[in-house]
This record gives C-alpha cells, structure tokens and sequence, in this order.
C-alpha cells in the first residue's frame, strides 16, 4: 500500500498547474515549531512578485498548534528573512524563510536566528564558513525504512555507502529530484551521496559564510520534506533510527575562518581544537535540539562516531569528535569537522556556539 | 527436429511458467497504474517516475553536478558521489581531487579512512543530461599509493610501453538479472524455466526477460560516447551480453568499467538487480564471461595468422599466471564456471581452436580462412576487472614478461 501522497495522480497535478496564474504571486512562508527540529508552512497570495524581502509583509500564524503558544494568546508572528525561487510552483511564486516572534515581540523559544545573527555580525572579520554534511534516512510509511524487506532486514552494511544498483541503494530518485530542486533555488548544495546505512544518505550545503549556512540548510529540508512527501516517502532527521548495528545519521559541520583558510593556517586550527576541547559540554547541549539527550543514541564510538562523554581530535580519523582532513594536515591550511552534531540538530545554534567558542572567545 | 525440441521446451515451459502465464495474462492495456506497479515490484519502481520527471525539467542555471566513480575494494563494486562544480569542466584537469571514507568500502581502517579519487576520464551523464558529466577516477591511498584494486595505474604504464604494437580490445560482457528475491528476473518463482535452447538471442515474451533494461542502456552508452558495438540475448533465459570496442589500450578498461556503471544505475531505475557473478545459477545453465578479444597491429595484417599463433603460444604457456587475473579472487570464482561444460574450457587446461567454444583461446573461423585478425581469450570470468585482463595480455603477448 502506497502513501496516499504517492496515489494521488501526478498528471492530473501537471494538467492544473500548467494553467496560467496572472500577475499574483504565491509566497510559502516557512518556520521552525515548538520542537525546535519540525518545519511547518502555510502560503499567501501576493498581488504582485516581491523586489526585495521588505516588500514581504509580516504574517502571523496559530502558534498554540505548533507547541509554541497557550490558546488563549497564540498569535505568533511570521518575520521574512530571505527569498527563494519555488521550486514546487515555479514561475513567480516563492519559498520565504522566517524568523518567529512571540506577542510580546520576544524571539519564540526555537527561534535560534536571531541570537546567531547576532553573534555572526559580531564575528564578521572572521569571515566563518560552514558546510553541512546533513544525513538522513528514508522510511516506508509503516516506519520501516524505505526498501527494507518487511518484518526484517538487509544485509550487514559494507555494500552500501555510495553504492550503485537496485539492491543496494533506496530511493535514489528522491535525492535526484531533490539535488536539482536546490541548484533551483540558488542553494550552495555542493553534493550528494548514499550513505553508509541502506535507506540513508546525504547531501551537503556549503561553502556558506555567517547566518547563509541555518539558512539555506534549513530551506534544504524544506525541500527535502516535499520532495519525499511528494513520492509518498518519509524523511527521518532522527539521529539513530535503527537501533543495532547500523550507523546512525549525524550534521557534521565544516569550519574555517579566513586565517585558518590561509598559509600556515594550522595553528589558527589547532587553536580552534584546543578551546572547543575545553567547552565539550556546552556543545553537545548545542548540538541536538534536547541538550544531548537524541544524540546520547548516537555518539556511541562505534559506527564512526566519537563517544558522547569524551573529547578528541584526529587527522583523518572518522571516530573523533574533530577530524583534521587529511589534505588539511597535508597543507597547512584549511578547515576542520566536528563530527559531534546530531542530524536533527538545529544549524543556527551549531555555527553561532563554534563562532561562539572560536573566535569570541566565550 | 530443432522445432519438436523448440514445442517439447514449450510444453515444459508451460508446466514450468503457469505462474508466471496465469499473472500475465491478467494484465490488459486497461489495468491501472498502480496495480501493476502493487505487482512485487522493488522500492525504486515504486517512486512515481513521472514525478521525477517533473523535478529534472528544472533549469539549475550553470553549475554542474559532476559524478565520480571508482572501484571499491571488493575489485568488482562500484561507488559513487556527486559534488557540484561551478561551471561545466573544459578538460580533466578542471576536475578536483577528491576523497572518500574508504573504511566504508573495504579499503582502509576507520582511524585513518581518507582515500583520494583521482579523475581520469570524462563522459556526458545519460542520467542527468546537459551539461553534467560521469567522471572515472582512480582511487589512491593517503600515502598516494594506489589503492589495493586500483589496477589501472599498473595497466596505464603496460599500455604505454606496448603502444607501438597498437593493442585492440573488444570485451563481451555477460550479466544476469535478477529479482530482488535473488531469482533471476522472469523466471517463475520457485521453481524454472524449460531448459537452454530457445533463448539465445531469442525474441518475445516467454523467451527474454528485461530487454527494456538492456535498451535503456544501450542509449545511454551512446549518449555518453562509449564504444558499445553490440547486445544480444543469451544462452540462459535472464541472461544478456553486451560488448564494448574495438578501443586501443587504456579505453578498454576505462569504457567497460563505465559501461557497468551505467547498467548498475539503469537496471535500479527499472528495480531490476545485475549480476557479474560468472556462475549464478548451479545446475544445467550457462555462466557468465567476459570474453576479451585481441589484436595488435601485425596480428591485423595480412599474414597476421603467424602473429596469432605466436601469441597463443606464449598465453600457453602462461595459463596459470593468466587465470590469477581473470576475476577479483585469483581464480576462484571462475572455478564456478570454466568447467569444460556450458561453452568453457576447463580452468584446469589450456587449449586453443579455431571456430571453437570450448576452447580457452577461440579463433574466429574468418580470421583463419583469411589468415588475419584477432583472437578470442575466453577465460575471463564476467566480473573480471579489465584492467587485469588486458594488461596481462598485453605483458604476455608484446612484452615478452
């Protein structure tokens, strides 16, 4: 039994979009919930295509149905940030990305924005960039994950991890349909690929400079979303949705700043390692939106990950907390990973807490 | 009498396939989409191509997503990833340097698992289109050696010394399709079709299983520019061949190795697994090769036939070195399948013969009526690596090792 989003006729879709829509413009205002980790959005007709964001107006929306409001006073208010060609309408119409405001003009709870911004302005001269590498995992809507026998499971991984053919990769249609969807909208998706549990994989977002990268990642799950809704398929960001031997899904976060970017750069590096050694902690509680608690399943030491209790850092070495690429070390120069965020993390409070701790020095 | 074998063998197949008849011939023009898709059909064929469709018709303005592809350290997987590229490449040297997790393919340790991809060749991507492009790449460790099954470096130097004597290669790739049960694709479920004989090259629809797949990919291999000069259906029902060449040298390995990639990703697209196992099926079925035809530039002229002869002599003498290279496990999997049976010599012996199959060295009967040509090495087992196969030809034969 397919998902009923899968049943419902595609061409009888195509013949109703195909027709013409004047000169109103739909724009799909996107937020963050309650939980800090769901995407929700509700779309308005514009009477005409936006120049620039400030011709976007504040919208509000029911915040006591996304766990973020008492009913009694739920309004809660849609700010735009940024504009983003819609992939889904095409034409005109737009995706615009928003920053939540309670009533009494306080940032809601799962509003990470504003306070990253804030420390991205701060931290300007830097120059901080970021990728992303997101993972995550496909199920059936049964659960399961999408492709897995019913009741049981597929072989142990090994054949998997960029692996080609039909029984060895799942759903690759929805990662293609979403790749081009990206380049679409002038998202910095720089790749993609299967990852190393069947059913899962990844794409990633970056070079992006300061508040672009929560930015765009965040429309990039958006999209993600629609995509595998649109074949009747369920996106899991769960950081460890099957428990036993298969590696669960992580955020690993790419960073630089300019010095760190340049010759003799390693040391700016090595000086970045040393300070986030000494704020384990306070990172890990910025790394999955329940203050560790998700990615505890995770960050096991087993399955490429570093345990959650312990700090390190290693050229090359998939099972700690920070990898120094190879090429990096090799060089000079260049970036460093920390492989610590959870899948589901929040990529506001990750890059604001590494800017944080590199190079503001709290 | 062929003909009352052919009506005995649809007899039997009728015994055999009333399970698969009795589900076909449910199934009209008129039967919904959905139905026939519900038919135990793999999880790829259930997302809605058209959707996908929809999706690839978006412009992506000037960037370009670019495939690598490279051998795992099974030396007969492969891998893949896309990375983005700022504008489309000119030439290879505008590709990057890229790396991978090799401790997730069977080629390095977790602690110390960066392997490089080192692109080597470029061709227009059949699944993306415009200006995206499939690059093949060598994969080399973090010490830059190559990688264990990175057989190409070795071949590339062999192919230079030996390029006056102009070494041609055309291989006959045999595969089988298989159903997600592991069953080959087509055959009734538990149980068989009637025995070989009415399906080599055969045509309709109680005879050959999966021609859309081997369609599809003949397109494509056109499309991307790899010398794919012929399909044909083969002797085991769910078993096909395709062949790649004439090509000089390195392109032989280069062009099969994408080749594969490609029937990999179209047989996916149709929820339909590929085999390179050379014996898939135990029992009184044919195996699968990977037959490498050979020929160097005197071979190719007139009174070549000595040249020829030269050669066998020498692969004569060589066999046991030779069937080493001839799958990714030194031997044992064509074990399996070089029996002296089904069409192969026996890997225990090395023969030669004109016009002749069970032979380890076949000579066409043209190139022996005209006294020039090529030779056909039919020992090499279908998930051969070509690399292997054809530097060790070529070490044999030109350079006298």
């Amino acid at each position: 039994m397919m998902n009923c989003n899968a049943q419902t006729n595609k061409a009888v879709l195509d013949k109703y979009l195909t027709l013409p829509q004047g000169s109103r413009v739909q724009a799909t205002y996107i937020w963050i919930d309650g939980t800090g980790q769901g995407i929700r959005s509700k779309t308005k007709s514009l009477e005409t295509k936006p120049g620039k964001i400030e011709d976007l107006p504040i919208w509000n929306y029911d915040g006591s149905s996304c766990h973020q409001a008492e009913g009694s006073n739920s309004d809660t208010y849609l700010h735009p940030v940024k504009m983003y060609p819609c992939p889904f309408r095409r034409g005109d119409n737009l995706l615009v990305l928003c920053e939540a405001y309670r009533y009494n003009k306080e940032p809601t709870k799962t509003n990470k924005r504003k306070t990253c911004l804030a420390v991205m302005e701060k931290a300007k001269e830097f120059k901080p960039w970021f990728g992303i590498e997101q993972e995550y995992t496909l199920l059936d809507q049964d659960g399961h994950p999408f492709g897995w026998p019913k009741n049981g499971f597929p072989g142990p991984q090994g054949p998997y991890y960029c692996g080609v053919g039909a029984s060895r990769v799942y759903g690759r249609d929805i990662v293609e349909a979403h790749y081009r969807c990206c380049l679409y909208t002038g998202i910095k998706i720089s790749g993609t690929n299967a990852e190393v549990m069947p059913a899962q994989w990844e794409f990633q977002v970056g070079p992006t400079e300061g508040i672009d990268m929560g930015d765009d990642l965040w429309v990039a799950r958006y999209l993600l979303e629609r995509v595998a809704e649109d074949f009747g398929v369920v996106v899991s960001l769960d950081p460890k949705p099957m428990v036993g031997d298969w590696n669960g899904a992580g955020a690993h976060c790419n960073f630089s700043t300019k010095a760190m970017r340049e010759k003799g750069g390693m040391k700016h590096i090595e000086a970045a390692i040393e300070k986030l050694s000494k704020n384990h902690v306070n990172h890990i509680k910025e790394y999955d939106p329940n203050e560790g608690k998700d990615n505890e399943r995770r960050l096991t030491g087993a399955h490429e990950t570093s345990s959650i209790h312990d700090f390190s850092a290693g050229v090359a070495n998939r099972g700690a907390s920070i990898r120094i690429p190879r090429e990096v070390s090799a060089q000079g120069y260049g970036y460093l990973e920390d492989r610590r965020p959870s899948s589901n993390c929040d990529p506001y409070s990750v890059t604001m807490v590494i800017v944080k701790t590199t190079c503001l020095d709290k």
